[in-house]
């Protein structure tokens, strides 16, 4: 783990919450400057051949200390499509999620069993977790912007992998926002600070700096829970749009927001996956009762 | 602790009332083969009078689906009570159409001989029967009941045959019988389609319990 992202995720939480003092956000630009990676980093085709873009999860057990929260879960996740972990608070679906970039690592107390594969790579191996974070990109619940301007936040990562040249920095800062559809709304603002940005502003800037180092897979941890229906459908239709290249896995206690993006459903219960599989199955005709009960709204 | 206590009891009265509109076209049903069978034009009027609480029910109904579809916006089996209800009550009401039909046709019947015909009768009661077991499958949520439905339908396409050689054998022994005889051929027709339509019912409630959709 480079030294940025040592800072960056050694409170995940306070950066979420954007609240970054100010002593970390020097912190943080002086290790971005520091970092020296290869240039070609950021090639996204040698990347596949070694990630892939299919997750598949074998008998997972994963424990908080001695609380047990994942049981004994195994997923195959196709690539380029977008799956959706749907469940009540507490059932370990985020959990669930955050395996697929070693998140979890950083929880004191948590022990995961079983293998998590990107492609044909155990992640859990001998993997360079920087290289595993690099093509598996997370976006949180609330919006968590860098204290700096849009531009420096896009190019953060970029610059991370040892981008220097603006002229490089400055075609990917584009692309970037164009693929979150927001460079229309923000091209004469490059220079602005991001957390003037409104809420589903924020949101979309996190995901277009997600896609600024060209993952091929997306975590989304209820990406829209904060935000209001309008920012909601811009992120959908986004998400819709992003999964033609990109491997999207979201988190959502939106029902409907899973019936209408996602291809596949996995509904978790108490740290068990009740049920795995096609959207529209799921959603007209689920297999299990529990899985009936809740998507129905049974649940009491 | 069951929650959405009101949403589960608006459907529970949605499969009540579709019952109510199912027992309203099986009265109707049984009164005009009665009509036809004794010749009773008054009854037949009555029968195709009638035909307006259907309808009555039936855009009732519909509303009612289409509140919970925009207010509960329903998945799974709550999707499919509401969708197989909303596609089932247009099948319901060609039930009462087909039964105003044949009173019609005996309240405007002219005088004439009366004819016997067994087979006819059987078809009445065969229609009354795919009815009421068709539309009580989606009830109680029998597949088995429903797939007899589909079955009994062979019956009903047999004795309609039947009806149809009784009625040439009778224009044969007696030419002046020839209006009657074509009229008798149309309510037989009608209670054929009635047959049809119970197994478009009982498709849906089929599909109400696999999510499944399939033609028989």
């Amino acid at each position: 783990m480079n030294r940025s992202e040592k800072i960056m995720q050694k409170n995940p939480e306070q950066s979420a919450a954007g609240g970054f003092r100010r002593k970390d956000v020097r912190k943080i630009k002086k290790a971005a400057a520091e970092e020296k990676a290869a240039p070609a980093a950021l090639d996204r085709e040698q990347d596949k051949d070694f990630f892939g873009q299919t997750l598949s999860a074998k008998e997972v057990n994963l424990w908080y200390s001695s609380f047990q929260a994942l049981k004994n879960i195994s997923m195959e996740v196709p690539e380029k499509k977008i799956t959706a972990l749907i469940g009540p608070s507490g059932c370990g679906k985020s959990t669930f999620l955050k395996c697929f970039n070693r998140m979890n690592d950083l929880v004191p107390g948590c022990r995961v069993e079983g293998s998590f594969f990107i492609g044909k790579t155990d992640i859990y191996g001998r993997t360079d977790v920087n290289l595993l974070r690099k093509n598996v990109g997370m976006v949180f619940q609330k919006p968590n912007p860098f204290p700096m301007s849009v531009y420096d936040n896009i190019a953060y990562g970029p610059r991370t992998f040892g981008i220097r040249r603006r002229a490089e920095l400055d075609r990917i800062v584009e692309d970037s926002l164009q693929k979150a559809a927001m460079w229309e709304e923000l091209k004469d603002r490059l220079d602005r600070p991001a957390l003037g940005l409104s809420g589903g502003q924020q949101q979309r800037l996190c995901i277009a700096r997600a896609l600024a180092v060209a993952p091929g897979v997306l975590l989304m941890d209820e990406p829209t829970s904060a935000l209001d229906p309008i920012s909601t459908g811009k992120i959908e239709e986004l998400c819709c749009e992003l999964a033609k290249s990109t491997t999207i896995v979201i988190v959502t206690h939106n029902m409907q927001q899973a019936a209408r993006i996602s291809d596949k459903t996995g509904f978790f219960l108490l740290g068990e996956l009740v049920e795995f599989g096609n959207t529209d199955d799921i959603f007209t005709a689920p297999r299990d009762e529990r899985t009936e009960r809740y998507i129905t709204g049974r649940f009491g | 602790m069951e929650t959405r206590k009101i949403y589960q009891e608006e459907l529970a009265g949605l499969k009540d009332e579709l019952a109510a509109m199912c027992r309203l076209t099986e009265t109707m049903i049984e009164n005009a083969v009665r009509a036809l069978v004794t010749c009773d034009r008054e009854l037949g009027k009555k029968v195709a009078e009638s035909d307006r609480q259907v309808d009555e029910y039936e855009t009732d109904i519909e509303k009612k689906c289409l509140r919970l579809l925009w207010k509960e916006q329903p998945v799974a089996q709550d999707f499919r009570i509401i969708s197989t209800a909303l596609k089932m009550i247009t099948d319901i009401e060609r039930f009462g159409d087909q039964a105003a039909d044949i009173g019609d046709l005996v309240a405007t019947e002219p005088a004439g001989e009366e004819i016997c015909l067994p087979h006819i009768a059987a078809m009445g009661e065969l229609a009354v029967c795919m009815v009421h077991e068709s539309v009580d499958s989606f009830v109680k949520g029998d597949e088995t009941l429903a797939d007899a439905v589909i079955r009994t339908d062979d019956r009903m396409d047999e004795l309609f045959v039947a009806v149809k050689n009784d009625l040439v054998e009778q224009i044969r022994i007696n030419r002046e019988s020839g209006d009657r005889a074509i009229m008798l051929m149309m309510a037989a027709k009608y209670l054929e389609r009635i047959g049809d339509h119970a197994v478009n019912v009982a498709e849906w409630t089929k599909y109400c319990r696999t999510g499944v959709h399939q033609k028989f």
